[in-house]
């Protein structure tokens, strides 16, 4: 509805995104959801496309585009299925730790499988005990000679199972509190790390979601990432990066149901008339289309400030992700309203958004969480 | 192996509908693509090239804006691009389009020896399936239509299996040799971001008829055997008509109707 | 030579750009500009223009000399030695255009030996002339020794029309043999006959996917050749009493060589037709009332070589699986025909095919709203009329 100005290598992304999207994609959401299986078909074609290679640098083999670019492939994959699409989105969280802090050798060593899509990847820091309190995780990482040594469990992560490379954060000085973490890239393969069952999860389905389960895992002292005591450092870094794409996959779902519910709306005829005609419907479409274009706006500013090389990009982060998943949800539960008995019916494409529009309210930082980020940047302002 | 593959740029005839109140074609908003059976003949191109090296050079015979079909196959992998575009060729017949484009290969083949052409089976909007096997009659070189499968491919020859009517056929074939493919011979790829950036700058060279060496007696509508006397609309069916009678009378008009519909192409 | 626009006539009414199927006309200044990148003269917008400001002038080089041409010609094709159908079909239509020619037919036969038993069945059908070539090499098509052998018998013989089969060997074949002989070549007509006045061939088929209807001649070269699809045209009528002349022809290894070889042939029956690809479907719905019924769908979409697909009524029941189902949370389809017995009609089937280009219901209730969007409704029992019209169809197309 509104021009963003993009330029013409972005409009060529979105398109190409938006074509594996409704071509590839669409067709077979509702499979990998019912079933709940990895789509590597699909990621074979995204791979093929240099999907993965977007935000990743030439020099690793990646096209060294940014957030932005990131953020836009991520909306039109999410309009055909959230889960899916995450497959793309969450290798790029965790690739982020070693984008923004690796070594140049941990970064020639990983990037590039990372940019040919041969290789997915996962972050790991929430806990059974440490979800919204990170700062309580209780993995450890006992420096041994020229490894660390790995103990504890992970909870809840994307693309668990599936990805070959994990950005792991675990504490290394228990006496340090909030600086005794630290982050490291641990391979699956690993002896000593294993992975709990797939979680049967409510919506995107398609995504894997694992425990992982470190037991004394040997890791090279070299897969340390930056330097003992940054580990909440590079996760929070992390997720200013990473939070416009979880924003953007809230949008995807936000404009994929908005869609479905406007085509559905001119076919479903009731007294006499499309329900389209109906003022109260209409209310209802306007107010969607334009919640879901004021989260865009949101989403973009941030992405773009982000790859501006901003410094204090953590509040428009957490707004863009607060907002956007909110919306989603808003949406996506009048999506379903304007389909009326069929939105309630698998059957139909429409419940899935809604069920798949939940998590992006609850992962990489709560709602809350974003809300707390936002006051107290907000406060530290003011008291300046 | 230098593979050739012809393409040409065709109406999307999914979107091409009759206005009904005019009874003529609606040609507003239908936008051109890629004859669909020659997205094939590309795809099969490219995996030649990636399976034993060498060069996928894509041409067109058409106006100016076929080259945003040359930058499509680019962006899925083929390596050059020509536009052979002139004022000249309008109007030309299968005969006519055939010989210029025959003149075309030959120009290539002085740069790079050809050993493989590929053309889709036929066009979506003239429906003939004649360039691909004129072209290898003007070449004078072995054709093999319907391919669906490519299953050897040596210095001198390639074992194919050919798609008739009941099955199909195993056939041996000396190279050079052109191939026109159907759609059961592979699946063709998305672009890729790296292939698109590649397309968007590529250099598309540009063939006029002069620089074919192309004799003016075979171009064009002189150089045309056939030509268009009209063209006129289907006739209208009737709406919504409630066939009556005996269920033979019924089943006789709807077996016509059948037959009509089956052979209207 | 070539089109022009009178800018004088022209008022800039715009009828003409509807009327181009190429898109080549658009108005600037209130005038009608020629793009002639996009312009294939073929001269629909001359007709249409009221006001008599186009000239397409199409006169070529001096005409030829055609008179030594005379013949109708029929390509007799045949697989493991026996001629196939669509041949009859052609000799059909041939005799008649040779009657409005006042010439002979001739038929043209490749094969091995044991293809001179078909020469008398070719003989039935009215061929006057038989132009048989018999020898082991030719058992099987080949391109090029097929091609060779014809393009000779043409040079020989000098038939005026030639006519082939649209089968994958007669098109294969007829592009390459046109070609050579620098004629004109018009493929799948649905259409074939004779101008009265300048006694020419004219063929018409379809274009654009079947939008549009094109009428082609070949005024100056000739023979002038034309394939026609199987099933388009009715087979000729057998006459056991016809005689035909046999004129036998000889060729030595030169002419009989070939750069391709074949190696084997496979023979596959495809019994599934993708649903979504199909040009035609049969469709079912509860008014088929159980799961063993719908064989009878399957025999017609067989004798149509179609598909079969079914409501959600029907594959909720189980009688098919969901691969079939066409509708909102089917599948959605565009074919030629779409034949709906037994299926009311709800929105959330039509969803799926309302598209399709001609659509036949069968169904008991009068009111049921398929009716509404079908082209040929058919108010009547399913279960009289399906099978009724498979074995009309099966009659028809001789399977």
């Amino acid at each position: 509805m509104i021009d963003y100005l993009l330029n013409e290598e972005q409009i060529m992304l979105r398109d190409l995104a938006r074509q594996i999207a409704e071509e590839k994609i669409r067709p077979v959401a509702a499979e990998y959801d019912e079933k709940q299986q990895f789509p590597w078909p699909i990621v074979k074609v995204m791979a093929e496309s240099d999907l993965f290679g977007i935000w990743i640098p030439e020099q690793y083999g990646g096209l060294g585009k940014g957030v932005m670019e990131l953020c836009i492939c991520t909306e039109e994959l999410s309009k055909a299925c959230g889960g899916i699409s995450l497959s793309l989105a969450a290798t790029a969280l965790g690739s982020f730790p070693i984008l923004l802090f690796g070594s140049d050798e941990q970064k020639k060593k990983y990037l590039p499988d990372v940019a040919k899509g041969k290789k997915l990847v996962a972050f790991a820091l929430t806990e059974p005990e440490a979800g919204s309190d990170a700062g309580s995780i209780k993995t450890s990482a006992k420096k041994d000679g020229n490894y660390y040594v790995l103990n504890g469990t992970k909870q809840w992560i994307t693309n668990g199972g599936d990805a070959e490379i994990y950005s792991v954060v675990a504490i290394t000085d228990k006496s340090k509190g909030a600086r005794g973490a630290s982050a490291f890239i641990v391979e699956k393969g690993t002896p000593g790390f294993e992975f709990g069952k797939k979680e049967d999860k409510l919506g995107i389905r398609a995504s894997s979601t694992r425990e992982l389960i470190f037991t004394d895992c040997k890791i090279p002292k070299e897969n340390l990432i930056a330097k003992e005591g940054m580990g909440f450092i590079v996760a929070m870094k992390t997720f200013d990066s990473s939070r416009p794409g979880v924003a953007a996959q809230a949008l995807g779902i936000a404009q994929g149901a908005l869609d479905l519910a406007v085509k559905y709306s001119r076919q479903r005829k009731q007294f006499g008339h499309a329900i389209s005609s109906f003022q109260g419907i209409q209310f209802m479409l306007a107010d969607m289309a334009t919640q879901i274009e004021a989260a865009r706006a949101l989403v973009y500013s941030a992405a773009r400030m982000v790859d501006s090389g901003a410094k204090n990009i953590g509040t428009a982060s957490a707004m863009s992700k607060l907002f956007a998943s909110d919306v989603a949800m808003d949406v996506t539960v009048k999506a379903i309203q304007i389909y009326g008995g069929y939105g309630y019916m698998k059957d139909y494409p429409i419940e899935k958004y809604m069920r798949d529009a939940k998590i992006t309210q609850i992962y990489e930082g709560t709602n809350e969480i974003q809300r707390s980020v936002i006051a107290s940047n907000l406060i530290k302002e003011t008291l300046k | 192996m230098n593979v050739v593959v012809c393409i040409k740029q065709v109406p999307n005839t999914t979107q091409v509908k009759i206005d009904p109140k005019t009874n003529t074609l609606i040609r507003e908003g239908v936008e051109s693509v890629i004859n669909p059976f020659d997205t094939y003949a590309i795809e099969e191109g490219v995996r030649i090239k990636e399976k034993t090296g060498g060069k996928v050079i894509v041409i067109t015979m058409g106006p100016p804006q076929a080259e945003v079909a040359l930058r499509e196959a680019i962006s899925v992998g083929c390596d050059e691009a020509i536009l052979i575009s002139d004022r000249k060729f309008a109007g030309s017949d299968t005969w006519a389009t055939s010989y210029t484009l025959s003149q075309a290969i030959k120009k290539v083949n002085k740069i790079n020896p050809v050993n493989i052409i590929l053309c889709g089976k036929q066009a979506s909007d003239g429906d003939t399936a004649q360039v691909g096997p004129g072209i290898a009659t003007f070449l004078n070189i072995p054709q093999i239509t319907y391919v669906r499968r490519i299953d050897k491919i040596e210095n001198d020859h390639l074992v194919v299996e050919r798609l008739v009517e009941d099955g199909y056929e195993i056939i041996n074939t000396a190279i050079p040799c052109l191939m026109t493919v159907v759609k059961e011979i592979n699946e063709p790829r998305l672009p890729s971001l790296k292939g698109k950036i590649k397309a968007k700058s590529a250099q598309i060279i540009h063939w006029t008829a002069a620089e074919l060496e192309c004799d003016p007696k075979n171009i064009g509508l002189e150089g045309s055997p056939t030509k268009v006397l009209k063209i006129f609309n289907p006739p209208i069916k009737s709406n919504g008509e409630i066939l009556k009678g005996e269920t033979g009378e019924i089943v006789d008009k709807l077996a016509g109707i059948l037959k009509q519909e089956i052979s209207g192409a | 030579m070539g089109i022009s626009i009178i800018n004088e006539k022209c008022v800039g009414c715009g009828l003409c750009i509807k009327a181009c199927p190429f898109g080549a006309i658009t108005l600037v200044n209130k005038k009608a500009i020629i793009d002639l990148h996009k312009c294939t003269l073929c001269g629909a917008c001359v007709s249409t223009c009221k006001f008599k400001a186009i000239i397409l002038d199409k006169t070529t080089t001096a005409k030829k000399d055609l008179s030594g041409y005379k013949d109708v010609w029929v390509f007799c094709e045949q697989k493991d030695g026996i001629v196939q159908s669509v041949s009859w079909e052609l000799l059909g239509k041939g005799k008649e255009l040779a009657g409005k020619l006042n010439s002979k037919l001739g038929a043209v036969v490749l094969g091995a030996d044991n293809i001179e038993k078909q020469t008398t069945e070719i003989e039935k059908r009215g061929a006057d002339l038989i132009y048989l070539v018999k020898n082991p090499k030719l058992a099987h098509y080949q391109d090029e020794p097929y091609a060779n052998i014809l393009i000779n018998l043409i040079e020989k013989y000098k038939p005026e029309v030639f006519l082939c089969g649209a089968t994958t060997l007669g098109r294969s074949l007829i592009s390459k043999v046109a070609i050579k002989l620098n004629t004109g070549l018009t493929a799948d007509c649905t259409g074939l006959d004779i101008d009265q006045k300048d006694k020419i061939l004219l063929q018409t088929r379809p274009a654009f996917g079947g939008n549009i209807m094109a009428t082609i001649i070949t005024p100056n070269h000739r023979p002038q050749m034309a394939t026609v699809r199987h099933k388009v045209m009715k087979e000729a009528e057998v006459h056991p009493g016809n005689k035909a002349k046999i004129i036998e022809e000889k060729y030595g290894e030169e002419i009989l060589k070939s750069r391709t070889t074949l190696v084997d042939i496979v023979k596959e029956i495809e019994e599934t037709i993708n649903l979504s690809e199909a040009d035609i479907i049969v469709s079912g719905g509860r008014g088929m009332k159980e799961a063993k019924n719908f064989e009878l769908l399957k025999e017609l979409a067989l004798v149509l070589g179609g598909a079969v697909g079914a409501s959600r009524s029907a594959i909720d029941a189980g009688w098919l699986p969901y691969s079939h189902q066409v509708g909102q949370t089917g599948k959605t389809v565009c074919p030629k025909v779409y034949i709906a017995c037994g299926i009311s009609g709800q929105i959330q089937h039509l969803i799926g095919m309302q598209s399709s280009k001609t659509i036949i219901a069968i169904n008991k209730d009068p009111d049921a709203p398929i009716f509404k969007v079908a082209n040929y409704g058919i108010v009547g029992d399913l279960f009289e009329v399906v099978p009724a019209l498979t074995k009309k169809l099966k009659q028809t197309f001789n399977k």
